[in-house]
């Protein structure tokens, strides 16, 4: 309609020509927001998957991904479509658009609407995060010291079936639910282990924890995830998941290298 | 020369300065005598000299320059200088160098200090995009890369992005409400010149023993607490920055609480002004949790208090608490004014009004609220109580609905209009499209499972440039191209602006956008060096962030260029309704040769024969107040 807006009458082609690029562009924009989806799909987001929380919080973003690409379509099109029919033409210089001061049922509309879109996500998110922070009915503990720049784990009597061990290793058996509870003898650091999707603080002063059931047998990066000074960037460790048989052996052979008094362990504590 | 050191300027400012460094050595040196401590061994010793002198040097500076001249003279009862204006106008270069109390003049002293420090924090970031093209160490070890972030962050958030607002506002504010100037001109004053004193204190902490701070602009205790002196460089300088601030957010309030013109009812308010309100809302309640935190790590580094020492009682979760209580309202400090430019050239360049006014002004005030409920979202893996993430997600989520209703609500001004694309509309274009972005991985940042994964990663990276480079930079960007004629009389290249807006925008989503991808693959942010998987993402993300740069380059020669021979601008060269283009640009020296009465809205485009301000009494002065100075109930 805009088109030929410099002559007064609009000439009555001109309507049509508008419907028709509205059409267009409604066309071009399902099409973006199907290419999105299906690119959404094909991107290698994530580094592999080896926990159950990973499965849960993988699925969220692809939900979250999925209902984030309308929105941003929607709004690139506006522009794009206004960019295309509404700019000014040659001769238009002194012209002004039409007086639209709003219209209160769109307003509403574009209030009400994201609302409970947001809500819905939002619920759906306590969902996942009730699920993937579920205490188990039997669940293995073990201790996680942070300290500039490095990680040592501890298995408290009840994992070993013996005395406690302390280890610069960190080995997890596959399947079982286990709760890291997270110590700092310095400033904060964070326990992250990307493959699982899951980190939490380390902080002085309060025991802080998470769950994990580790689902697929490998060994992962365990990442310090919040700046603790200069070797920050260097504090690595690794995460073996292995067969449960596999990680009780392990803990043995461990005690005994402890007890015979080679172990590549730190101190205890 | 003795009257040179007497009056107020450099040189009274100088030896001021030399007076407070030895009266701070002096009162340290009398304190440690009477407290049984030793006198220093070694120069290292010597960091309760440089605490002290960093809060006395300054001050000394600003009493140097002329700063308290006026009080001083009344507070003793001396004979104050009779208001000649004196201090009123530039009329050279060096006018920009002297306490000024002409809004005009604060708001270029504010836009350029601002904007070289732009150049600065950006340079900086060249330096990390240098180190980090390449996993292991480039150029810089682990300590000076720390400070470099550090300082990029702090720089670009307190000495740019926050101030460079309000010196847009500063300058174009008063002239929207038809006032002669601020409320508080001496207070506008003094408000500027604690800017520089931040900025060079955080500079100047490069050459501090130790290094520059280093822990991030969040200074996380307790790892500040025990930080080398340069940490006490950044506690200090956000006090300054924090009072400047402080005193521009209440010269902003009380000027368009008591200021506006005849007329100027809170719904004629242009709603630059409406946004301008809202942000010295959040700041005169949020800015004092920030000088609050740094005063209470102040006090662990210089005098033992243990506010975050956990073995002594101290609680280190507090401390994130009380930053966030001031920085995540902070965030919204430094994005609404930039709605409110937004607002001022879509309605101008779409040539229609904006649409749904009031709910643009509602929507400002709703953000206010929501936005102090909000700030324990950057605590959801800091090990804090469990249940506080139920809220306050759902507060998250929530504050995305009146950000929302602006972004529909200037789609639907758009929409047929009559688009001028030139610079200032091409930047408020691309920045409804990045700020979408930005704002839909916020929402996402709000799902708690989502955030638990990728909280201080690279995706946080790529959420906060996305806010505040393709947010509130992209509508500075466009603030300054549309003012530009206003404030400097001259026109700029548009071929120019072109170019730099394409470059500006390509590279940016270029730099920033595979940067969510390297966060949720498992590269954490603020680490000198990376894993080897991460290679291939960090060429491509340092090439194009070199483009970045370059893209600076095109503004600022444009800028330089055209302030000193572009075409001489007319009054009102984008053919606005709102008051300042009714005037000459650059406007005469106190505004209005004539009081101007608002007759009507400030976006009435298209509306025939409409009008915002009028420069004569209007014919009829029984329904609109025309005489009285303030008018906030009448209009409408």
């Amino acid at each position: 309609m805009e088109r030929n807006a410099a002559d007064n009458p609009p000439a009555p082609g001109a309507a049509r020509a508008s419907r028709r690029s509205l059409t267009l562009t409604f066309v071009a924009a399902l099409i973006a927001v199907g290419v999105g989806i299906v690119l959404s799909y094909a991107i290698h987001w994530f580094p592999v998957k080896a926990s159950l929380q990973a499965r849960n919080t993988d699925t969220l973003y692809h939900v979250l991904v999925i209902a984030s690409i309308p929105i941003f379509v929607l709004v690139v099109t506006v522009i794009l479509y206004c960019v295309w029919q509404f700019r000014m033409r040659p001769g238009e210089e002194l012209k002004d658009g039409p007086p639209i001061h709003g219209n209160t049922q769109l307003e509403v509309f574009w209030t009400a609407l994201p609302a409970v879109l947001l809500l819905g996500l939002v619920g759906y998110s306590f969902a996942v995060l009730h699920d993937n922070e579920a205490k188990p009915a039997r669940e293995i503990r073990i201790g996680v010291t942070g300290q500039q720049f490095a990680w040592t784990y501890q298995y408290p009597p009840s994992v070993t079936g013996g005395a406690p061990l302390n280890s610069y290793q960190l080995y997890i058996p596959k399947g079982e639910s286990v709760k890291f509870e997270l110590h700092s003898k310095d400033v904060i650091h964070a326990f992250w282990v990307p493959a699982f999707r899951v980190q939490e603080d380390v902080v002085p002063g309060i025991t802080t924890n998470w769950r994990v059931t580790a689902t697929r047998l490998g060994t992962y990066p365990v990442v310090c995830n919040l700046l603790c000074g200069l070797g920050h960037s260097l504090m690595r460790s690794r995460v073996h998941v292995v067969p449960l048989a596999q990680f009780q052996t392990w803990v043995k052979s461990q005690l005994a290298a402890g007890a015979g008094g080679s172990a590549a362990a730190g101190t205890t504590g | 020369m003795a009257v040179r050191l007497r009056a107020p300027g450099f040189y009274r400012a100088g030896w001021m300065m030399l007076g407070a460094i030895i009266f701070a050595a002096g009162l340290t040196w009398a304190v440690r005598a009477s407290t049984g401590h030793s006198t220093y061994q070694h120069f290292l010793d010597a960091n309760a000299i440089l605490t002290v002198s960093l809060f006395a040097a300054p001050l000394a500076f600003l009493v140097g320059i002329g700063g308290f001249d006026y009080w001083f003279d009344w507070a003793i009862g001396r004979p104050t200088r009779p208001e000649d204006h004196s201090g009123h106008g530039a009329y050279s270069w060096k006018d920009y160098f002297r306490i000024n109390t002409d809004h005009k003049v604060i708001g270029v002293q504010y836009t350029v200090t601002s904007f070289f420090f732009l150049l600065v924090g950006g340079l900086i970031a060249m330096l990390m995009r240098a180190q980090l093209a390449q996993p292991g160490s480039q150029f810089v070890d682990a300590n000076t890369f720390n400070g470099l972030f550090s300082v990029h962050a702090s720089l670009l958030i307190f000495l740019f992005i926050i101030p460079v607002f309000a010196g847009l506002a500063n300058f174009v504010l008063p002239l929207m409400i038809g006032a002669p100037d601020m409320a508080f001109p001496r207070l506008n004053a003094l408000s500027y010149w604690l800017l520089p004193i931040a900025g060079l204190m955080m500079l100047g902490s490069f050459f501090a023993p130790g290094g520059a701070f280093a822990d991030g602009w969040t200074a996380y205790a307790p790892l500040s607490d025990n930080a080398p002196i340069g940490q006490t460089f950044f506690s200090v300088a956000v006090q300054f920055a924090g009072a400047s601030s402080i005193m521009t957010a209440l010269n902003f309030l009380v000027t368009i609480i008591t200021m506006r013109a005849p007329g100027m009812s809170f719904f004629r308010l242009p709603l630059l002004v409406w946004a301008n309100f809202a942000t010295s809302l959040l700041v005169v309640i949020a800015t004092p949790f920030i000088a609050g935190s740094q005063f209470m790590i102040l006090l662990d580094r210089a005098l033992g208090f243990n506010f975050f020492h956990a073995a002594k009682g101290g609680d280190v979760l507090m401390y994130q608490h009380v930053f966030w209580f001031y920085s995540h309202p902070a965030v919204y400090i430094m994005m609404l004014p930039g709605f409110g430019i937004i607002s001022e050239i879509l309605a101008v360049k779409a040539r229609k009004p904006i649409f749904g006014y009031r709910m643009m002004a509602f929507s400002l005030l709703a953000i206010v609220a929501l936005g102090f409920t909000v700030w324990a979202h950057h605590m959801f893996t800091s090990g804090m109580a469990a249940w506080i993430r139920i809220p306050m997600a759902i507060t998250t989520a929530i504050i995305a609905v009146p950000t929302g209703i602006k972004i529909f609500s200037w789609l639907a001004t758009l929409w047929r209009g009559v688009l001028h694309l030139d610079t200032p509309m091409l930047f408020a274009l691309g920045f409804l499209t990045t700020f979408t972005l930005g704002g839909i991985s916020g929402v996402m940042l709000a799902m708690v499972p989502f955030d638990i994964h990728v909280s201080a990663t690279y995706f946080i990276v790529a959420h906060i440039h996305y806010v505040l480079f393709g947010g509130s930079l992209m509508t500075i960007f466009a603030g300054v191209y549309y003012w530009f004629p206003k404030m400097t009389g001259r026109m700029f290249d548009e071929r120019l602006g072109k170019w730099h807006f394409w470059s500006t925008f390509i590279f940016f989503n270029l730099t920033f956008g595979p940067m969510h991808i390297l966060g949720l693959q498992g590269m954490p942010r603020r680490v000198a060096t990376y894993a080897n998987q991460f290679a291939d993402l960090n060429l491509f993300i340092s090439i194009a962030s070199f483009g970045l740069g370059l893209s600076t380059l095109v503004f600022l020669y444009n800028m330089v260029t055209s302030w000193r021979g572009g075409p001489r601008a007319v009054a009102n060269p984008w053919r606005g309704l709102t008051l300042e283009w009714q005037v000459s640009s650059p406007p005469p020296v106190f505004n209005f040769d004539r009081v101007p009465t608002v007759v009507g809205g400030p976006y009435e485009y298209g509306v025939p024969g409409a009008v915002h301000g009028i420069f004569a009494p209007p014919p009829k002065p029984a329904t609109v107040g025309a005489g009285s100075s303030s008018s906030g109930a009448s209009g409408e």
